[in-house]
């Protein structure tokens, strides 16, 4: 199992929760395990083209899957996957 | 008893002494010039080359500015009399090639002779920053540095309030502000340098009055614009480091791109409810804004603080982590965070570190963005449609 750390702009789409643990030999079943639980989320992450959307970076123990194997980067147990989108929030120019 | 003149006669008699122009000769073979006035004198001008050691200090310190009794030494003061005090003491100490300069600085400046006039810190300047003075990593040099040094913050809210505040403190010389805002009561639970009575007011008004009421050193430049493709060039040229304080995407790509192509890095941060987001990124050096974010996420995705709200201390903590960043690039010193993301977690009171690596196909910092930049040529962003956005595949 590896922990998938949720954003808070995600949460109310898995329940509220920090942290979801799933299962999955690559970022891409880890995605898929994750999708399969929350489907709402599918949604939010995934691109109609197929894969991720690119404004949400996934990191694997701190580095950005990019720059490793994308979604086929091998996943080990108890490995940390974060998502993370950007954010708006600034100095208030609304 | 002698008169003042009587002992001055008596010792110039037991000295050698050298017209300005003399001791310019001496200074090009190699002499020793020592400079024996006060400090402010010295502050407000010198003679390139020369030791400063105040005829106050001259027996106790002049050994470690010239160790060897026979190195060729010139004393001067500001019109010949302390140096030829200074001069038979040194006598006594048993230096044996040493001269006073007669007419002093005041003669040697009359002759048109160079002088060096150093940026010096003022009594007062002395007392504010003493705290800044007595670290090493700072001392004079790093403060004659952050008055000296331009930085830009782009809004003047809730990241830019606590950032302008501190780094106003700090005696940064110059602070751009741009915002067109006006000061709005939803704004004072986090802006801190607006206040109740300047509600209505202009943002920018408001931060020079804050400012220019914690440090008169302070030179703010108040730009009461929104910063567009038309103004960013000009609005940006000139400043050392710029503060991104934005919370528009399109503001946000539009600073990083301009930023990249006049070099100036850009200390970025963004806030959502109990969490920061917060790195560095120095053009060419580590990755830009859109190393990290291609494109912008759709506006369900990234409400601003204005939908989704903001733990006000949020913004405070992140703009300080931000004018850190600042005072680190104008000093020169520490690490900053260029290549890493800093995420802050209000709630867990912690803080995550990532990994950023500059994307080696970066339609605006990448190695063939920089080589058809200087070509003249803009960069392609076409490729970039922000209503197309990014997307990780799997490999088929």
């Amino acid at each position: 199992m590896s922990r998938v750390l949720i954003p808070s702009v995600l949460r109310p789409d898995v329940g509220g929760v920090k942290a979801v643990d799933v299962d999955g030999a690559t970022i891409g079943e880890v995605v898929d395990s994750l999708l399969e639980r929350h489907p709402a989320l599918g949604g939010r992450l995934l691109a109609p083209e197929g894969g991720l959307h690119r404004f949400v970076n996934v990191y694997l123990n701190g580095a950005d899957v990019r720059y490793l194997a994308g979604l086929e980067t091998k996943v080990d147990d108890r490995d940390e996957v974060r998502l993370l989108p950007a954010i708006a929030g600034g100095s208030g120019w609304e | 008893m002698k008169s003042s003149s009587d002992l001055l006669q008596q010792v110039r008699a037991t000295i050698k002494e050298v017209t300005p122009e003399e001791a310019d000769a001496l200074r090009a073979e190699g002499a020793v010039l020592v400079d024996v006035r006060e400090q402010v004198e010295w502050d407000a001008g010198y003679i390139p080359g020369a030791v400063h050691v105040p005829r106050s200090y001259l027996e106790q310190n002049i050994e470690s500015h010239v160790p060897d009794r026979t190195s060729r030494v010139v004393l001067y003061c500001a019109g010949g009399t302390r140096s030829a005090y200074g001069a038979a003491t040194l006598g006594q100490l048993g230096y044996t090639n040493v001269v006073s300069m007669s007419r002093g600085f005041e003669g040697w400046k009359a002759l048109g002779l160079p002088t060096v006039s150093p940026t010096a810190l003022t009594p007062a300047q002395q007392q504010r920053y003493s705290r800044h003075l007595l670290i090493p990593e700072v001392g004079t040099a790093g403060q004659v540095k952050l008055l000296e040094s331009k930085v830009l913050i782009v809004g003047a809210g809730g990241l830019g309030s606590p950032a302008a505040l501190y780094l106003a403190a700090a005696g940064v010389g110059t602070l751009g502000i741009i915002d067109f805002d006006v000061v709005e009561a939803s704004n004072l639970q986090r802006q801190v340098l607006h206040s109740t009575s300047r509600i209505g007011e202009k943002k920018v008004d408001s931060a020079r009055q804050t400012i220019t009421a914690l440090n008169p050193d302070v030179n703010v430049v108040g730009y009461d614009e929104m910063l567009l493709a038309d103004n960013v060039e000009r609005t940006i040229e000139g400043y050392d480091v710029i503060l991104d304080g934005t919370d528009t995407f399109e503001t946000r790509y539009l600073l990083n791109d301009a930023a990249v192509a006049a070099g100036i890095p850009v200390v970025h941060a963004s806030v959502f409810r109990f969490e920061g987001q917060l790195t560095t990124f120095v053009p060419y050096v580590g990755p830009c804004y859109r190393c990290l974010y291609p494109t912008p996420p759709p506006p369900e995705l990234a409400p601003g603080c204005s939908v989704a709200g903001v733990l006000g201390v949020v913004p405070g903590i992140m703009g300080l982590l931000q004018a850190n960043e600042v005072l680190k690039l104008v000093l020169g010193i520490g690490e900053t965070l260029s290549g890493r993301l800093l995420l802050f977690d209000a709630l867990d009171a912690s803080f995550s570190e990532l990994k950023l690596e500059r994307d080696p196909a970066c339609p605006v910092c990448s190695d063939a963005a920089r080589a058809a930049r200087e070509r003249g040529e803009a960069p392609n962003l076409a490729a970039y449609p922000t209503d197309a956005p990014f997307v990780l595949e799997r490999v088929q």
